[in-house]
């Protein structure tokens, strides 16, 4: 299935947090967005536009207001204006990886998969750690992969099932009521990050300057770390440089099979000493936050040395230890 | 004078661009495939979106695009990883094809190796054209003083039930020896053939005295939907890509270029051919020398006791050239044009055709003539004899 209400909430997470720090700097019209937002989840649709025009007088480029309001379109199923925001926030803002997955979203539902691979590959490149651009992303892919398939086989791309796949995008994205709804989302951390607007209403009084990284979300932070700690293990393997590749194993690493941990080590040294030439491809990562300390990575490998390919699922659980993340067991899949 | 020279000088790189032959698609799927497996996946697809671009019914690209894409999505489990319910005949006819391009394109044969099949070409048949039905490719040979050399090669698609063609209807491709019979242009035919059709003389005399029937054998194109089709995919025909059977137009001549059709081309050694055609060649010229001798036992003695004429079986044969021989004063028999080309599947067997020009007193004429000469324990017979 394509673009999952759980992920269409992650969208909505995000800028509900871009939100809460813009509230904090401005708490003037902090009482407006938040009314809009809470009206968007309620499907009061013109309630919202409205606080949000009433926003946008007063500040017309305010990236937040223009968010929202590319949010409701979307949601009203007005999509030509939907991509007009969306295209022209991804312009004035190209850093924010959000208007760019939302961009994607909505050509997605229409069937134009070239130009959501475009957008999503546009909201990576702003923000390499974006789960949620990756996950759009791989759907986008395999829907690509399936019109290509139907070139091959000469099968016609209007078929029922195309249909069917192409209407449930349709219906997730712009659902009738409360859709991409905080409050649909089952997790926890969605819940947490839908009640924190709240707060800073109360704390409104603290110096805005003191948090201008706040758009920096610490989940993304966190899995940001834990990617380039994955990176940096793979071009240690792709080096042959032994050292540092055994030096991202934890101490308390599960050793595969029976071996000690020595032994372990023996071999995987002579294992890069051996080739001549290693490739590591990380592909598609997906990484899972287990509290602040534990992560689980699922990649695709592509492995490639002078004498051996191979390419396959693979998990890492990693580890934070004395501020390094580690892997703690490593498991094809 | 500057003039000219500097025109010349201007001239040059538009030349050396013109003479770089531009890479087939077949080049650039190989380069797609290359870049596979490099781990270049963004410069595979970036090709593989080229080639669609130039070549929008080139089905098996598609292929390759959806498996690139998808491999971006999930971990693939196959070539044609398509996650749909659809005829796995299809998919597999792609596979199949993907590997007969490539593996033409990575395994090339030997450039000191010449093909077994065709001994000898006469100097009126400029290109001789070889296929290799396991392969699922044409080769087309020039010739060179009588020797084959290689000059292009396309893939094919074959019958759907492969080769050794028996009976009308087998959807089977012949094995043989065959020349082109007839050049039928794009206009006077249907979509179905494409670029054009180059009809072969299937059933041929032997294939006759086999039993074997059916008939309309052709090379022909694609219709205008597809770029190519599966290796095994035609009632029987020979089916090029468009631009490949324009390609092999160009080379033949009709009545006179061969069409070989075998399981596999024999790659072998020049030496040793050199040796087998000559040994040929000698056992002809002895037959003719036998011939102008008038010592008709001696003649015959090159004919095989499986031999047959049109309308004729060794008995007749030998008693009609008793009579005639035996009336003559003399005879002389000049050959010219000799061709020899192996016929496959068949042990020691070759197609010889050749001009005879045939004097004797009472009789003359020349004519194109055809034989099939047999090795039979050691020494070469002729086992068929008719005009060519």
């Amino acid at each position: 299935m394509l673009i999952s209400a759980a992920r269409s909430a992650t969208v909505v997470r995000g800028s509900v947090l871009l939100l809460a720090c813009l509230i904090v700097a401005l708490p003037a019209r902090a009482d407006d967005m938040q009314d809009a937002s809470r009206m968007l989840k309620a499907g009061q649709h013109q309630q919202a536009l409205e606080r949000v025009n009433k926003v946008l007088a007063a500040k017309p480029r305010d990236p937040q207001a223009r968010f929202l309001k590319g949010l409701i379109f979307t949601d009203q199923g007005n999509t030509k204006d939907a991509i007009d925001i969306f295209t022209r926030l991804t312009q004035d803002y190209p850093e924010l990886p959000e208007p760019y997955n939302n961009l994607a979203v909505i050509y997605a539902a229409q069937g134009q998969y070239d130009k959501a691979r475009v957008a999503l590959e546009q909201s990576i490149r702003t923000h390499p750690s974006y789960a949620t651009a990756y996950e759009n992303l791989g759907d986008v892919y395999a829907r690509l992969a399936s019109q290509a398939y139907d070139k091959a086989l000469q099968i016609d791309s209007s078929n029922k099932g195309a249909q069917n796949k192409l209407s449930l995008v349709r219906d997730l994205v712009g659902g009738a009521q409360a859709p991409i709804a905080v409050a649909q989302a089952p997790k926890p951390a969605a819940e947490k990050a839908a009640a924190e607007p709240q707060k800073p209403v109360a704390e409104a009084p603290k110096p805005p300057a003191a948090k201008p990284a706040a758009p920096e979300k610490p989940a993304a932070n966190a899995s940001a770390e834990v990617l380039a700690a994955v990176n940096a293990w793979a071009a240690a393997w792709a080096k042959r440089d032994a050292d540092g590749y055994l030096s991202y194993y934890a101490a308390d690493f599960k050793v595969p099979g029976k071996e000690s941990r020595a032994d372990w080590e023996k071999s995987r040294r002579a294992r890069l000493g051996a080739a001549k030439t290693i490739k590591v491809g990380v592909a598609s990562p997906k990484v899972t936050m287990a509290g602040n300390d534990g992560a689980t990575v699922a990649f695709l490998q592509n492995y490639q040395s002078d004498t051996f390919k191979s390419s396959g699922r693979k998990t890492l659980v990693m580890t934070k230890a004395g501020g390094r993340w580690q892997i703690r067991e490593e498991k094809s899949n | 004078m500057r003039g000219i020279l500097l025109a010349l000088l201007l001239a040059c790189p538009a030349l050396a661009q013109a003479s770089a032959p531009a890479p087939t698609p077949e080049d650039r799927l190989s380069a797609v495939f290359e870049a596979i497996e490099a781990n270049r996946l963004d410069d595979a697809l970036k090709r593989v979106d080229g080639l669609i671009r130039d070549y929008p019914n080139f089905r098996l690209a598609h292929l390759v695009r959806g498996d690139l894409l998808l491999a971006r999505s999930r971990p693939l489990l196959t070539f044609g990883n398509v996650v749909k319910t659809v005829p796995q005949e299809k998919i597999a006819g792609m596979r199949e094809e993907a590997l007969a391009r490539l593996r033409a394109q990575r395994q090339r044969p030997a450039e000191d190796r010449l093909p077994r099949q065709i001994m000898q070409l006469h100097a009126g048949q400029k290109h001789a054209i070889l296929v290799d039905s396991r392969r699922s490719r044409l080769y087309v040979f020039a010739n060179d003083g009588g020797s084959p050399r290689l000059v292009a090669d396309f893939y094919v698609t074959l019958g759907k039930n492969g080769v050794e063609k028996t009976r009308e209807g087998d959807q089977k491709t012949p094995v043989g020896v065959y020349h082109v019979t007839a050049n039928l242009p794009r206009r006077k035919l249907t979509d179905f053939y494409g670029a054009g059709a180059f009809p072969i003389n299937y059933p041929n005399e032997w294939d006759k005295r086999q039993g074997r029937n059916g008939f309309g054998i052709w090379l022909h194109g694609v219709p205008s939907d597809v770029y190519s089709r599966p290796p095994r995919a035609s009632d029987g025909c020979i089916v090029l890509a468009n631009p490949d059977l324009e390609s092999v137009g160009q080379y033949v001549q009709v009545g006179m270029t061969p069409v070989i059709i075998a399981d596999e081309v024999e790659w072998s050694d020049p030496a040793a051919l050199a040796a087998e055609r000559a040994s040929l060649a000698a056992a002809i010229e002895r037959w003719r020398a036998d011939w102008e001798s008038r010592d008709t036992e001696k003649y015959l003695a090159h004919y095989s006791t499986r031999f047959a004429a049109p309308g004729q079986d060794l008995k007749a044969w030998s008693a009609h050239k008793r009579t005639v021989n035996g009336a003559k004063a003399w005879i002389k028999v000049g050959l010219a044009r000799v061709a020899m080309l192996r016929y496959p599947r068949e042990r020691d067997f070759v197609v010889v055709t050749f001009d005879q020009d045939y004097r004797s007193s009472g009789l003359s004429n020349t004519m194109r003539k055809r034989q099939y000469w047999v090795k039979e324990e050691g020494i070469w017979k002729i086992i068929y004899e008719g005009a060519g």
